[in-house]
């Protein structure tokens, strides 16, 4: 497919003429009062979504955002500027605020950039605006009528289909220079059912991920999300209570995978480490998980929402293991946390926009897969709750605990799943929950692609996965006794 | 040379009618930020920078579309409005789009004090070392605080302008500041972190360095070594804090968008009685210097207050222009967006009324029972009314705060829970656009051991 491209041809060279001469006399500026490394951030997101609701294309909607963010590090300290006008007069304006963090004589700049390795984990297309938006219309309207056709109970119906398309370029005072083009698509399904009168129930179902329009085509179609969606929503006009206190978990695979997330994954991000604030701070090496547990973050998976050729600091992403046969092995790293930690960044440098300060994040996290029949699991609970699909999680890092919302569980009563349960609040004790873990399917599945992981006031895209896994305490808040 | 933004917005508008648009509405924020951070007694970080963004959203007949940009050039704007009406066009009509009723545009009359010249005013070494002192404070308040997430100082002034193609345009400023600080306290292996927090849209009214550190701490070490609970049922006290939390799950069930799609448990409702006597609900969106008042909606309908509940009994929902169409009702001034898109509903001021007992005669009445400060993962099914959610806190044993619990759940239904709602508080505080005095709900299942 030709020779890999170079800055010349990179997006900010093009459309903004930008030269590698523009990024030295910007990061000059940056590092003219001092400090010891500089970086830029060039952003350019463009973005459609189309909604429909009662069957009506309600919502048809597009967005685009661009500005560069400057970042200058003296020692422990981060100055942080950004600007929405790429004009050469603006960047340096704020290069200069951003440069008042450090107090000192200038500092020099490495000159001549070398570009950074990546991978080329997701399609490369041109812009979102090329491919047609009845085509995307269609989508919405295909989910509408296919999660009505699932069953008569259905009467309210959502359907929402987003992508964009962000370009980056990432240049340092270091001398590293990259650029990427990444895509994301995702859509999203929400059903009501009732039974004649009754009380309504909900459910939803989305995924995509760093995927093009075709994806929705040929591999998840609109359909599959629908039906997916109706079926929850039918299940829940049947549910009892959900059990109250102590119980043997299982949980399904894929989409629960949001319990490595939040008992482990944010626990392990090196700037809670650093500042010694985690539950997991100065553990590593030690057993935090059954010897059944092996949890990876991996940046590198093809086309997954979480994934991504170079971490928003130009890193190439890379395959972290977390934790391995139940000990904790490493922490994820930021440029800043490897610098003062002398440790190297593991490519986890994430950041929700140019308006945002980077800081170590995950990618995908899963946990590998053992050797356990999932039906034998089941089999082996006299008396449990099993896990199909969740909410969301949060997690307190300090004291440790972490909360999931499972959304559709069954009761398992002698080794068999009965009656569906309503909605239930999950928690745990992070470095204590995974010890529970006493078996693990061969199942490993990924999730659907709709995760957004939170912190300090950041969104970004990630992915999660698990295969089923039997853990033998946690705390389930449902109301029944 | 520069154009203002209320120009802009109206040019935006007159482009997207000379386009062929029946109709559109043009948003346009500024704002410039400021944050400085510090940790373990050193600055941490400093951020400064403004940005600026218009959207519009057009209509064609029953058709709509929108589009918004960063690009607030004469080009940036033109196509802007093509994109929204290109967009429009693959729409499907719909009967209840439009813009509000021309006679509920407006401004409402008041000085709302948004703005206040004292946070532009503030230097930046003031606003670090308010940070440094908070943090200060709190490090030295106990042995046990040993560490700290840091401290911020904040600051934000804004612009927000809307005109649309009924002849409004109107603009307005506002003004925030910000301190914060997460002391971490320990003690045998016991690890916890809380935080306090005070915001103003004048620097004046802002907490003293002295208070946040202090009140940090406390909250801090009233956790250290919890204990975690046997499962049961019993009377749950919502402090402030997370009172407003719940009560921003119950905005959602009164948000007009919830209820014509009958997503929430309180579609039909109108006029019943749907919790106990103890319950008044407002919200209103005229009261000087808080974070929920503005002088208009994001459709251009002047802001007012309305009764949601009262005694218990449901009085209105919450309402822009398309909700209320939807269900024959009238706006409430409640519209709300980002830049772009239709407008969803928001809250002004959404408050609980204060009661007449103090927190202290709330705890005094509980024998025995949980005191939540801390809500994790709340989880509150709109459609049912099913509530569930982590917590932390303090066991209430006869009446008085006797030690700390955590890694429990409590749960119920929202329905059960607002005509079990035995007292409320006189602590009201307006620290957010929501907000509530100290709740007692009569039970609630405790997950735990």
């Amino acid at each position: 497919m030709g020779s890999p491209p170079s800055f010349l041809t990179s997006f900010f060279a093009g459309k903004f003429g930008i030269t590698e001469r523009d990024l030295e006399s910007y990061l000059s500026e940056a590092l003219s009062a001092g400090g010891e490394y500089a970086d830029l951030y060039f952003e350019y997101l463009s973005n459609t979504s189309i909604g429909i609701d009662e069957g009506i294309v309600k919502s048809a909607s597009e967005s685009v955002t661009l500005g560069v963010g400057i970042r200058v590090i003296a020692g422990e300290r981060t100055g942080y500027a950004y600007s929405d006008d790429l004009s050469p007069e603006k960047i340096r304006k704020a290069a200069r605020v951003a440069a008042l963090i450090a107090r000192g004589p200038a500092s020099v700049v490495k000159t001549g950039f070398q570009e950074a390795s990546k991978h080329n984990l997701y399609p490369m297309i041109t812009s979102p605006h090329e491919v047609g938006l009845a085509e995307r219309v269609d989508l919405v309207k295909r989910a509408d009528a296919a999660a009505r056709a699932y069953d008569s109970r259905v009467f309210q119906v959502i359907a929402n289909y987003a992508d964009s398309v962000r370009e980056v370029l990432v240049a340092s005072s270091d001398g590293r220079l990259s650029f990427d083009r990444q895509p994301m698509a995702r859509m999203g399904v929400a059903a009501l059912a009732r039974e004649t009168d009754g009380v309504p129930q909900q459910g939803y179902s989305g995924g995509g991920g760093r995927v093009t329009l075709d994806f929705f085509l040929n591999e998840k179609t609109p359909e599959h999300f629908a039906k997916e969606a109706a079926r929850q929503a039918i299940v829940q006009l049947s549910a009892v209570d959900a059990p109250a206190g102590e119980s043997i978990v299982v949980l399904g695979p894929g989409w629960p995978g949001i319990l490595l997330h939040e008992a482990v994954g944010h626990g392990l991000e090196a700037d809670f480490n650093r500042k010694g604030v985690s539950a997991f701070s100065g553990r590593i090496g030690q057993q935090v998980a059954s010897p059944l547990c092996t949890v990876i973050d991996d940046g590198t998976i093809g086309s997954r929402r979480g994934s991504l050729n170079v971490d928003d600091e130009g890193v190439p992403t890379q395959k972290n293991v977390l934790i391995e046969n139940g000990i904790l092995r490493g922490y994820l790293q930021d440029t800043l946390s490897a610098r003062l930690l002398k440790s190297a960044s593991t490519g986890s440098g994430r950041r929700e926009s140019y308006q945002h300060i980077p800081m170590p994040r995950m990618t995908n996290t899963y946990m590998l897969a053992g050797q356990s029949d999932p039906e034998d699991i089941i089999r082996s609970v006299p008396k449990g709750i099993y896990c199909a699909t969740f909410g969301g999680g949060q997690v307190d890092i300090t004291s440790g605990n972490f909360v999931f919302q499972a959304t559709e569980s069954y009761l398992i009563e002698n080794g068999k799943l009965t009656r569906p349960v309503k909605g239930a609040t999950l928690i745990g004790n992070g470095p204590e929950a995974l010890k529970y873990v006493s078996m693990v399917g061969h199942d490993l599945q990924l999730d659907e692609g709709i995760g957004i992981c939170g912190k300090e006031g950041q969104s970004v895209p990630v992915g999660v996965g698990i295969p089923t896994v039997k853990i033998d305490k946690m705390t389930v808040g449902g109301t029944a006794a | 040379m520069s154009e203002s933004l209320i120009d802009i917005a109206r040019s935006a508008v007159r482009r997207a009618l000379d386009a062929g648009a029946t109709g559109a509405e043009c948003t346009i924020s500024e704002g410039e930020e400021f944050s400085a951070g510090v940790r373990m007694r050193e600055v941490e970080n400093l951020k400064q920078a403004g940005s600026r963004g218009a959207g519009i959203r057009v209509l064609v007949g029953n058709l709509t579309g929108s589009s918004r940009t960063s690009d607030l050039s004469a080009q940036g704007i033109e196509s802007m409005v093509s994109g929204a009406l290109d967009l429009a066009r693959i729409t499907t009509p719909d009967p209840h789009a439009g813009l509000p009723d021309p006679a509920d545009l407006g401004r409402f009359a008041g000085d709302l004090k948004l703005y206040d010249d004292s946070v532009a005013r503030l230097e930046t070494e003031f606003k670090i070392a308010q940070a440094l002192k908070a943090e200060e404070v709190a490090l030295s308040a106990d042995a046990r605080i040993t560490n700290s997430e840091g401290a911020s100082f904040d600051s934000y002034l804004g612009s927000r302008v809307f005109a649309n193609s009924l002849g409004f345009a109107g603009e307005y400023r506002t003004s925030s500041c910000g301190l914060s600080v997460v002391p971490v306290a320990k003690q045998n292996g016991s690890m916890e972190r809380d935080y306090w927090q005070s915001s103003a849209r004048e620097a004046a009214r802002l907490e003293s360095p002295e208070e946040v550190g202090r009140r940090a701490a406390e909250r801090a070490l009233r956790r250290l070594n919890p204990r975690k609970v046997p499962t049961q049922k019993v009377p749950v006290i919502f402090e402030p804090r997370t009172a407003r939390m719940l009560l921003g799950d119950l905005f959602d069930a009164v948000d007009g968008g919830s209820i014509y799609r009958h997503a929430s448990f309180l579609t039909g409702k109108l006029g019943e009685k749907i919790a106990s006597e103890a319950l008044t609900i407002i919200d209103d969106a005229t009261m000087p210097g808080l974070f929920g008042s503005s002088p208009f909606d994001d459709e251009g309908v002047s802001s007012r207050r309305t009764v949601v509940i009262e005694r218990g009994v449901l009085k209105s929902y919450l309402l822009n222009t398309y909700t209320a169409l939807k269900l024959g009702l009238k706006t409430t001034g409640n519209a709300s967006r980002g830049l772009a898109g239709a407008a969803g509903v928001g809250p002004g001021n959404f408050y609980i009324e204060a009661g007449t007992s103090s927190e202290q005669d709330l705890i005094a009445g509980v024998q025995r029972g949980l005191y939540v400060t801390e809500l994790i993962g709340a989880s509150a099914n709109t459609v049912t009314g099913d509530y569930s959610s982590g917590a932390a806190g303090l066991w209430i044993e006869n009446g008085e705060l006797a030690y700390p619990v955590s890694e429990i759940t409590i749960a119920g239904n929202l329905k059960q829970m607002l005509m079990s709602l035995e007292q409320v508080g006189a602590n009201l505080e307006f620290r957010s656009s929501i907000a509530s005095p100290s709740l007692l709900i009569g039970e609630m299942t405790i997950s735990g051991q």
